[in-house]
């Protein structure tokens, strides 16, 4: 693990977007109503949403990035960097981060750039805009985080298409000199590289003439080589076995107190799984663990902004807060901070 | 350590709409009513919770009855 910090920082503003169009579990055809049921009631998942052919993940980042410049007053020229993580990017190339400097309109001297990580990447993204902005030469910045992970999931694979909806958000860092430090704990293992995967399509395997096939891997999970695949157990084992020990040593080594924090804003990945964690940390208190799954399922690196301001903005707006973030998944990539916020702009859900 | 029998009725509140009196540490807990790979998580998180021990994949696999599985958790918490 790496522990490390940022100092200079203030977050000065969260939207976050939806499509509009909502999928229930409970009308999941693929499996049995029993199955439905069980499925809701163990990964929390009621809802998701799904964007519809056309709508990519930058226009799901476009919308907020867009009205919450608009809503800061910023003048796009002070604007110095834009980052976008994603795994699921417009096009293999360019990157989104570029397509949206553009369509945004900012100055060409903008940094832009992407970052290809998923469920951690809300907490990487935040450790590497603020260090582009901590010295103080670069002032503004956007970090823009979402994916549509619909778009590679199979209908017919029970063990990933129930779990994913789509989002896309906006974050703006400012360079204050007067902002307190910002604490990082961030880790990686490849190791775990095949337990969330998509096996065809990029470079090592290309596109095949197996590649559109669908073959049935056990029954109720068919998917193709182009779909994501998810190893349940696996990724359920490496969250226990590493997020506890992750989040424990970022508040010894920060000599900050979990009884200080206000919320506890975790990655979405299922309501068994965080729930797991929340009582390997001992958080006895479960009105500071914030929870959106219910009503968008895991939205990847979104999830964690998306239930910052879905589900606490009232507190975020009107008060200062110490949030601890983390993120954990594909990768497998993990991370969490403790980042303490001043009262800040949270627009409200943007429905596309 | 808790007996055999005590572990699977712990585990049997676990699960969903199952009488505890069906479930023994003989039985193979795949074919406990209703069973669904949606139970493998959820046995993994109650061995975690109540006894610190994680189940791998491999575990899964190689056991058939509850008695397997409490034999594993015995193991693995020496």
């Amino acid at each position: 693990m790496s522990f490390v910090t940022v100092n200079n920082i203030s977050l000065k503003g969260i939207a976050a977007a939806v499509p509009s169009v909502k999928y229930s579990n409970l009308d999941y055809s693929h499996v049995t109503v029993e199955e439905r049921e069980l499925f809701i009631k163990t990964t929390g998942i009621k809802e998701r949403r799904v964007a519809p052919q056309g709508m990519s993940t930058s226009d799901m980042c476009y919308e907020p990035a867009k009205q919450l410049i608009e809503k800061l007053n910023w003048n796009k020229e002070d604007i110095d960097v834009v980052i976008m993580v994603t795994q699921s990017p417009d096009y293999f190339i360019p990157g989104s981060a570029v397509i949206l400097q553009d369509r945004l309109g900012l100055k060409k001297s903008c940094l832009a750039f992407d970052i290809n990580l998923g469920c951690s990447g809300y907490v990487y993204g935040l450790f590497v805009l603020g260090n582009l902005i901590s010295s103080g030469q670069l002032k503004k910045g956007l970090l823009l985080v979402g994916d549509k992970s619909t778009v590679s999931t199979a209908f017919t694979d029970k063990s990933a298409y129930p779990l994913f909806g789509d989002a896309g958000s906006a974050t703006a860092l400012e360079f204050d000199e007067n902002a307190k430090t910002m604490y990082f704990n961030l880790a990686s293992d490849g190791s775990g590289k095949d337990a969330i995967n998509i096996e065809h399509g990029g470079s090592r395997n290309g596109i095949q003439k197996d590649t559109f096939d669908l073959i049935e891997i056990e029954p109720g999970i068919a998917r193709e080589k182009r779909h994501l695949k998810l190893n349940g157990i696996e990724i359920f084992n490496f969250a226990l076995r590493e997020v506890s020990p992750n989040v424990n040593e970022l508040y010894a080594k920060s000599n900050q107190s979990m009884a200080d924090t206000d919320y506890f804003v975790f990655h979405q990945a299922n309501k068994l799984i965080n729930e797991s964690v929340r009582k390997k940390l001992k958080i006895a208190d479960v009105s500071k663990v914030l929870y959106s799954l219910e009503k968008y399922g895991n939205t990847s690196s979104a999830s964690i902004p998306l239930t910052m301001i879905t589900e606490a903005s009232d507190n975020l707006i009107t008060k200062s807060n110490n949030l601890c973030l983390c993120g954990f998944g594909v990768g497998y990539s993990w991370g969490s901070a403790l980042i303490h916020t001043k009262p800040f702009i949270c627009l409200p859900l943007i429905e596309l | 350590m808790i007996s055999a029998e005590e572990f699977t009725n712990q585990l049997v509140t676990e699960f969903e709409d199952v009488e505890p009196n069906t479930v023994f540490p003989d039985t193979n807990y795949r074919e406990i009513k209703n069973w669904s790979s949606m139970y493998a998580l959820i046995i993994i998180a109650f061995i975690d919770a109540n006894f610190d021990v994680q189940l791998s994949a491999d575990d899964l696999k190689n056991t058939q009855t509850v008695r397997d599985l409490y034999a594993i958790v015995c193991e693995k918490m020496k």
